[in-house]
């Protein structure tokens, strides 16, 4: 194995048509217009001099180490700063241009510390490379001279260091913050000799507005800006490349290796979800993998009061099997069940449910996205006939209109928000709707045209009311509409949203948004070109989650922004692979592809591979399965990487039903909230210890490949298969590229997909079939997969969760860009130095009325339960809203959360609860019990020696 | 299940397809009840709904009654 090693080409790609034709160094080029010199020449093989060059970022033109002669120009132009043209004739090598170089080289290294034997760069230097590209030899100005301002190295982010004393100032990182990130938080302070990289108003790293993407540590050519994992082990000496197991956004990575020690992980320029950017927990926060909190050892007990015992896998397995059989003889094949993890490998996710449904006879399956993205499944299935968003993230480069509707991408999905702020400072108009005052509404070079801070739980009405603006000022895309749509559902469709019951001047009141602002953006969206809607768990995570989801559909049919790049409906998925999961038939009524359980010939199909008969009727959801076990009728659990106490709604509910269980196994890195209520764990494997794929939320299936041994002696998919094996099943894997090409068998929309594909492509988007082999970008082009599109008539219906004046506020929760879901790898990482506990966004004016200060303690209290977490007052929550993050168990903010949820899916309605805030003076009673009980039920047995 | 409960969601899916025209209101829920309900959730609502179905939507009521008249479910219920 060596390092991956990737070309840097100087200057972006042109995204020009036309091409011209010219010679570099006697070598006739065709190159894009507008291409750079220094570009063209390096697709040639030419590798021009440059330092203050980088093909993320645009031409610069700082370092003067890139000059070309051009026959019939004067002087020496930059290479990357001059775009190419037609008939031109460069010279990349000349005695004149050596000397230049030569001279400009012994200045930047009169100025550098010359430790380079000491320096962590050693070997990954570019100043040392071009040393060598000029045959740099001497230094006629000496070293002792005046020497760049140091005032020392801020080692205060956790993951990188700053040492502007080996800085030449060449501003890639401060490129790469503004043109890749977004964020805008380096600039050059100083003049002359005096310039340095400061961030923020001269601030430590750790303290500026710096997200810690990684974007100008990556980008810097020397080690001012370094990894700390690099200064502490060295340079890699081999790389994989292999993909996130962060948000859906899916970045590739090349996890760049010292033996089996990961030294950093860096964004792969080949990766198409992200083109080469990373967020902070992608990049640096991927330290849990060998943190001492992962649990190594099988462990058992007969009751959750007891503590754990050490076990072989033969006796983990086997006693969980034979609980699991016992359960069923004496309470039905229908008393267990188990979850999917959408943290997991889709072949991991598919032989759960294969599990579940060949193994234990039933279709008690489900997964975690029955709490997030469950109501996209079936609003997008009923619209447009396939449960996935529609376009790939690249479309955002063609967007003329942006919608983002109840998420909040800088914070979620951070590298596709950096993607589409760049969209927005190419002029790129925003429309964002949520109750929140997110960073997209106004960040550096970018202010949203209108923000709709709607009252949570009102998204049917106003989008109902976008629609009937669409309709009634005669904005509809007849065309598009009368061929690619169901006529008369589009009328009756029509006829409902023209309603003047739906119009913005009547909906105005009930969902806080002005009529002005509903008419401005639906006439902008409707009327602005390439319209596309980007939107998250504001959008699902409601009792009309899935009427929202179809309520977007009809905006997008009704206006033609289907079925090209640039539109589309986009649900940011939450977790890594919450769409493959779906996908692998992790809900209880549907096989993998999206079939349901009941279709005799589908069943049939499967059944036929697998050797054992399919139960064709639907299983228990989640909820439905902790209600059930509370009713005695559900009493087995396998609970694979989820943590459904800290995640799932009315935590109360979560830990009964889970009590209730006779035998609960939990498969995860850590002894997460779950295993507190477990009778079986089963340590698990991180990404980086096993081979697979996940598929991310534009249906981009990507290679997951191992680096370094399973800590616990197993990949996941193992520890099911052998789980299969002592449930009677005749499984037989050898390697998850099997499992995969069953699911290709299995499955139409992955018929052409196997490891070899991936290994060839890169990454593909299903459906990848005989009619597209390498996969589908963008989807319903030409017609929808149902045929017709279908509109759904959306009637608005206010949730039953009120506010009243017992619970006067509504709760929203959400995340942070530091933390990630229940925090079980981010909290064991250095991100903590952003987000160390969940804390309650308040108004001041709400804030005012409690008498609450600025980091007081509050108790947050709804009518299911009350927890007590520190108040944060801000105006980016509006007057009767708070908000809060469910990233820490110590706060557990779903204790307050209640068991609402979406009609069709029972996804639960996370982002409405009434609440009350009040002064507290410290943990709630729930709080120290809930300590109390979680520490006793993580004891460990000591291991007793066998007797001799 | 807590009778509660499964009311409080049939009624919510009835509330839906009531909205999407007569045609729907009975059909539409039934068909969401038999796509997605387990089979002990079904026997339940039905259960409930022969004793007296207090609290359920006419429609929701209508449409759990079908379920039992439907031959190709009637093996489960």
């Amino acid at each position: 194995m060596s390092l991956v090693q990737e070309i840097d080409y100087g200057t972006p790609r042109s995204r020009a048509e036309g091409t011209v034709t010219l010679a570099i160094d006697g070598v006739r080029v065709e190159a894009p217009e507008g291409t750079s010199i220094m570009r063209a020449a390096m697709e040639m093989g030419t590798k021009i001099p440059k330092l203050c060059a980088t093909d993320m970022v645009d031409a610069f033109g700082s370092c003067r180490l890139c000059l070309v002669e051009i026959d019939g120009r004067p002087g020496t132009p930059a290479s990357c700063t001059t775009p190419v043209a037609e008939g031109m004739v460069v010279r990349t090598q000349t005695e004149r241009l050596k000397r230049l170089r030569k001279g400009v080289m012994e200045l930047y290294i009169s100025d550098h510390p010359l430790d380079c034997l000491t320096c962590s760069a050693n070997g990954d230097c570019e100043l040392q490379d071009m040393a060598g590209a000029v045959g740099l030899r001497e230094v006629r100005y000496g070293y002792d001279g005046d020497k760049h301002p140091n005032p020392g190295v801020d080692a205060s982010n956790p993951y990188f260091t700053y040492d502007p004393s080996k800085c030449i100032v060449c501003s890639r990182c401060v490129r790469a913050c503004e043109e890749v990130q977004g964020t805008f938080a380096l600039t050059i302070a100083g003049r002359g000799f005096e310039s340095v990289v400061s961030p923020g108003m001269e601030e430590s790293f750790l303290e500026s507005e710096c997200v810690s993407c990684g974007a100008c540590v990556q980008a810097c050519p020397t080690a001012t800006l370094n990894e700390k994992s690099v200064i502490e082990t060295g340079t890699p000496e081999h790389s994989v490349v292999t993909t996130c197991a962060y948000c859906g956004v899916g970045c590739a990575f090349k996890a760049e290796m010292r033996g089996e020690d990961v030294v950093r992980m860096l964004p792969y320029k080949d990766g198409k979800a992200n083109r080469g950017h990373s967020c902070v927990k992608g990049r640096f926060a991927w330290g849990y993998a060998t943190h001492r909190d992962r649990v190594l050892k099988p462990m058992i007990r007969a009751r959750i009061t007891d503590p754990w015992r050490e076990v072989s896998w033969e006796e983990a397995i086997g006693h969980a099997a034979s609980e699991f059989r016992r359960i069923q003889a004496e309470h039905g094949r229908r008393a267990i069940g188990g979850i999917t993890s959408s943290r997991c490998t889709n072949e991991e996710t598919f032989l759960v449910q294969k599990l579940v449904r060949a193994g234990f006879g039933n279709n008690n399956v489900d997964t975690c996205a029955r709490v997030c993205h469950s109501p996209t499944g079936y609003g997008l299935k009923t619209t447009f006939g396939t449960s996935a968003g529609t376009q790939d993230f690249d479309s955002v480069e063609q967007a003329d209109v942006v919608v983002v509707l109840g998420a909040n991408p800088t914070d979620g999905h951070p590298v596709f928000a950096s993607r589409l702020k760049k969209r927005l400072r190419e002029g790129a108009k925003l429309i964002v709707i949520d109750p929140r005052r997110i960073d997209l509404v106004r960040t550096p070079h970018v202010e949203a045209d209108f923000h709709l801070p709607l009252r949570p739980g009102t998204n049917v009405a106003v989008l109902t009311a976008l629609a009937h603006v669409v309709v009634t000022e005669g904005l509809v895309d007849e065309a598009f509409v009368r061929e690619r749509c169901d006529w008369d559902g589009f009328q009756d469709w029509a006829a409902f949203v023209a309603d003047p019951r739906h119009s913005p001047e009547v909906v105005a009141p009930m969902t806080g948004v002005s009529a002005e602002a509903l008419r401005g953006a639906a006439r902008l969206y409707a009327t602005g070109g390439n319209a596309a809607i980007y939107y998250g768990l504001g959008v699902t995570e409601h009792s009309q989650g899935s009427t929202t989801v179809m309520a977007i559909a009809n905006l997008a049919m009704a206006t033609g922004n289907i079925g090209r790049p640039g539109v589309g409906v986009n649900p940011l998925r939450g977790q890594n692979n919450v769409q493959g999961s779906c996908d692998m038939g992790s809900f209880p009524h549907e096989l993998p592809g999206y079939r349901h359980i009941s279709d005799d010939a589908t069943r049939a199909m499967f059944e036929a591979l697998w050797g054992a008969p399919l139960d064709d009727e639907p299983g228990l959801r989640i909820p439905n399965m902790l209600d059930a076990a509370l009713d005695g009728s559900f009493r087995g659990l396998y609970v694979q990487g989820e943590d459904i106490l800290q995640s799932d709604p009315n935590t109360h509910h979560v830990a009964a039903g889970l009590a209730a269980m006779e035998c609960v196994v939990v498969h995860d890195l850590f002894l997460n909230e779950t295993a507190n209520y477990a009778h079986v764990f089963l340590p698990g494997s991180t990404f980086l210890e096993k081979d697979g794929t996940f598929t991310n939320a534009e249906r981009r299936i990507q290679p997951v490949r191992r680096v370094m041994a399973p800590r616990n002696g197993y990949a996941d998919w193992q520890i099911t298969l052998m789980l299969a094996r002592a449930m009677g099943a005749e499984w037989d894997y050898g390697h998850p590229s099997e499992i995969m090409d069953e699911i290709a068998r299995l499955t139409p929309s992955f018929a052409g997909v196997s490891f070899a594909r991936l290994d060839a492509l890169g990454s593909i988007q299903w459906p990848c079939n005989e009619s597209a082999p390498d996969g589908t970008p963008v989807m319903h082009i030409g017609g929808f997969v149902r045929g017709k599109g279908n509109f759904v008539i959306t009637e608005y219906v206010p949730t039953d969760e009120k506010t009243g004046p017992r619970f006067p506020l509504l709760l929203t929760t959400g995340r942070v860009l530091s933390q990630y879901n229940v925090g079980a790898q981010t909290r064991r990482t250095a991100n903590v130095a952003w987000h160390k506990e969940d804390v309650l966004e308040i108004h001041p004016h709400d804030a005012e009325q409690r008498g609450i200060r600025d980091g007081d303690w509050v108790k947050l209290a709804s009518r299911v339960g009350d927890t007590t977490l520190r108040a944060e007052i801000t105006e980016r929550v509006a007057p009767g809203v708070v908000y809060t993050t469910f990233h820490h168990p110590g706060t557990q903010a779903n204790v307050v959360t209640t068991e609402y949820s979406d009609w069709a899916t029972n996804c639960p309605e996370y982002k409405v609860t009434a609440v009350q805030v009040s002064p507290s003076n410290g943990p709630s009673q729930w709080q120290e019990d809930y300590e109390a009980m979680a520490r006793q039920s993580r004891r460990v047995a000591p291991v007793v020696e066998a007797a001799e | 299940m807590s009778p509660d409960r499964l009311v409080y969601m049939a009624n919510q899916i009835g509330r839906f397809f009531a909205s999407q025209g007569p045609d729907q209101a009975v059909a539409g829920t039934a068909d969401h009840l038999r796509l997605f309900w387990d089979p002990r959730m079904r026997r339940e609502i039905l259960a409930y709904v022969e004793a007296d179905g207090e609290g359920l939507a006419p429609n929701v009521r209508e449409a759990v009654r079908s379920l039992k008249s439907d031959p190709d479910r009637d093996r489960s219920l």
